[in-house]
C-alpha cells in the first residue's frame, strides 16, 4: 500500500466532516458546565445528544452558537475554527439553531417570524415550500406568533431556520411537551430534511423518537460525552442505554 | 360668543392647540425613550439633554455657520444622532453587561455634563431662535387664531411619529428591532449583528430627541436646562403609556398634552401636576401602563 492510498480516506473523512468539537469547556460565570466535550458530525449525518437533564446537552449546542459566557477548546465548523468568532458570524457558516424554549417572537406575526432570520447561504427553502411542508403555518400566517399551539410554535421554530439556507441544524428538545401526532409529524420532517442532505444535531429526551432517525448517538453525563453508540450497535445496547438515561 | 362649559371657544381652542403642541413633544420624546429602553433596557436620562443639544445645535449652527431652520431640521438630528452613536459605542457598550441601573447613572451623569458645560458658556437665561419667515404669523380659522408655527410643529411631529411607527412596525429592520427587544441573544444566533443594531437604535432615539429640539427652538427659549424640566413630564408620560407599544407612546403623549392644556383652562392651579395625578391613577389601576403588556 503506498502512502497516497493510505492518506486518501483520511482526506476524504476530513472533507466530509461538518462539525468537530474538541476538548470543549464552557462556563456560565463561575460555574463550569462542560468538562472537555469531544465529538464529531459528518456531513449529512443525524446525531443525537442524549443524557439526563443537566448533563450539558443544551449547553453544548449553545456553546457551538457562542451563547454561553466563556469557552475553551476547539469547535471546527465546515473547516473553520469558530471559538474566536463573534456570535452573529457563526450562523453564516450555514448553521440553524432552534432553542429549547422555541423563541417565537410575540411582537411578530407568524409570517414575520418565518421571514425574520437572515439568509445565511443560498439554497434555502422558499416560503411556498415551507408552507407546503407545514400547511398549518399557512393557515395561521397572520396570527401573532405566540398565539399558536405548542406544536405549531415548534413547527414555526423549525420552519424559519429552513428558510435561511442553513445546512446544519442544531435542534434542542423539539418534541418536548408535544402530542404524539405532532411528534410523528416532526419525525417525518426530519427524515425529509435528512434526504435533502442536511446535517442534524438533535438534543433529545424522547429516545423512542430519536432512535429510528439517528446515525449515531452520543451519551452525555456531567458535561462530557461518555459513550458513542452507532445505529447498528443500538439494539444490543438498548438496555444499557436505558439504565444510563434513567428511563 | 360661543362658550364651552363657561369658557369662550377661542380660549378653549387656544389651550387645546397649545396642549396638542406640548403633547406632540411628549410623544416624540417618549417614543425615543421607549425605543431605546426596548432594546438597550436603559432608561436614557440624557434624553432631555439630547433634546436640548438639538435646539442648541440649531441655534449655534444658525449663529456661526448660517445654517437655516430647514437645513437644521434635517442636519441636526443626524449630527446629534451620530454623537449618540459615539456615546453608545464608547461608553454605554462598556457597561452593557452590568446591571441596567448603571446605564441610568451614566446617562444621568452625561446629561449633567452637557448641561453644565453649556451653562458655563451661555448661562441659563436662554436665547431666542427666530421663527422661519414662512411660518410666521397665523391663520384665522374664524373661531380661533392658529399660529402657523404651532400648526407646523404639530404636523411635523406627527409625521415623524408616523414615520417611526412605520419603520418599526412595517419594515424588516423594524422586525429585527422588535424581535431584538424580546430576545436579542436569539437574534444574534440567527446571524443578526445585534451590537450594531443596538448602536443604531440608540443613535436613532437620540436623533428623534434632537429633531424635537430643533422643532422647539423657535417656540421656547433655547437654554441648557430646557430639557431637564421637560424630561420629568416625559417620564411620567412613559409610565402612563407603558413601555410596550410605539403607538401607545404617541397616543399617550398627545393625550397628556391635551389634558394638561384643558386643565389650564378650567383649573390652572393643577396644570403642572395633572399629568402626575394621572400617573398615580394609572399606577394604581394598571401598573404596566395603559398600553403596556402584562409580564
Amino acid at each position: 500500500m503506498n502512502t497516497a492510498e493510505a492518506q486518501a480516506p483520511v482526506q476524504n473523512s476530513l472533507s466530509r466532516e461538518m462539525l468537530r468539537v474538541k476538548d470543549l469547556h464552557a462556563y456560565y460565570g463561575e460555574s463550569h458546565i462542560l468538562h472537555g466535550v469531544n465529538f464529531d458530525v459528518k456531513r449529512g449525518e443525524l446525531v443525537t445528544l442524549l443524557g439526563r437533564n443537566g448533563a450539558g446537552r443544551s449547553t453544548t449546542l449553545k456553546s457551538i452558537m457562542n451563547m454561553v459566557g466563556r469557552r475553551t477548546g476547539s469547535i471546527v465548523i465546515n473547516g473553520n475554527e469558530t471559538l474566536q468568532m463573534k456570535a452573529h458570524h457563526i450562523p453564516r457558516l450555514g448553521i440553524g439553531y432552534c432553542p429549547e424554549e422555541r423563541g417565537i417572537f410575540a411582537s411578530l406575526d407568524v409570517q414575520e417570524n418565518l421571514l425574520l432570520p437572515p439568509t445565511v447561504s443560498s439554497g434555502g427553502m422558499s416560503l411556498d415550500e415551507i408552507y407546503a411542508m407545514f400547511p398549518n403555518l399557512y393557515e395561521r400566517r397572520k396570527s401573532q406568533g405566540t398565539r399558536l399551539s405548542g406544536g405549531e410554535q415548534q413547527m414555526l421554530a423549525m420552519a424559519r431556520i429552513l428558510r435561511t439556507g442553513a445546512r446544519m441544524l442544531l435542534l434542542d428538545e423539539i418534541t418536548e411537551g408535544l402530542a404524539p401526532v405532532i411528534v410523528q409529524k416532526l419525525a417525518e420532517v426530519l427524515v425529509q430534511l435528512k434526504d435533502l442532505g442536511m446535517t442534524i444535531v438533535l438534543v433529545e429526551q424522547n429516545f423512542r423518537f430519536a432512535a429510528p432517525l439517528a446515525d449515531r448517538h452520543f451519551v452525555m453525563d456531567h458535561g462530557q460525552i461518555v459513550e458513542e453508540i452507532s445505529a447498528a450497535q443500538l439494539p444490543s445496547r438498548r438496555e444499557h442505554l436505558n439504565s444510563m438515561l434513567g428511563v | 360668543m360661543t362658550m364651552i362649559f363657561g369658557v369662550p371657544l377661542a380660549v378653549f381652542m387656544g389651550q387645546l392647540t397649545l396642549g396638542l403642541v406640548n403633547g406632540a413633544f411628549y410623544a416624540l420624546l417618549s417614543l425615543g425613550l421607549a425605543v431605546i429602553f426596548g432594546l438597550l433596557k436603559i432608561v436614557n436620562f440624557a434624553h432631555g439633554a439630547q433634546y436640548m443639544l438639538g435646539a442648541f445645535a440649531a441655534l449655534l449652527g444658525f449663529r456661526y455657520l448660517g445654517i437655516n431652520y430647514w437645513l437644521a431640521l434635517f442636519l441636526v438630528p443626524l449630527v446629534v444622532g451620530a454623537f449618540g452613536v459615539l456615546l453608545e459605542r464608547f461608553l454605554l457598550r462598556r457597561i452593557a453587561h452590568l446591571d441596567h441601573l448603571y446605564g441610568l447613572l451614566l446617562t444621568f451623569g452625561l446629561a449633567l455634563i452637557f448641561e453644565g458645560t453649556l451653562v458655563n458658556f451661555f448661562g441659563v437665561s436662554g436665547a431666542r431662535y427666530a421663527t422661519p419667515e414662512i411660518l410666521q404669523g397665523g391663520l384665522n380659522l374664524g373661531f380661533m387664531f392658529l399660529p402657523t408655527y404651532r400648526a407646523w410643529v404639530l404636523v411635523a411631529a406627527l409625521a415623524m411619529c408616523l414615520f417611526t411607527w412605520f419603520m418599526i412596525e412595517r419594515t424588516r429592520l423594524g422586525a429585527y428591532l422588535r424581535a431584538g427587544t424580546e430576545n436579542s441573544q436569539l437574534m444574534q444566533a440567527f446571524g443578526v449583528n445585534v451590537p450594531l443594531l443596538i448602536t443604531l437604535t440608540y443613535g436613532f432615539g437620540v436623533g428623534l430627541a434632537a429633531f424635537a429640539g430643533v422643532l422647539a427652538a423657535p417656540l421656547y427659549p433655547v437654554s441648557p436646562t430646557m430639557g431637564s424640566s421637560l424630561l420629568i413630564v416625559v417620564f411620567a408620560v412613559v409610565v402612563i403609556g407603558g413601555m410596550g407599544s410605539i403607538l401607545g407612546a404617541i397616543i399617550t403623549g398627545l393625550a397628556m398634552g391635551i389634558i394638561e392644556g384643558l386643565t389650564k383652562v378650567y383649573y390652572p392651579e393643577a396644570s403642572n401636576t395633572v399629568i402626575f395625578l394621572v400617573m398615580i391613577l394609572v399606577l394604581m389601576l394598571r401598573p404596566v401602563g395603559l398600553f403596556g403588556k402584562e409580564a
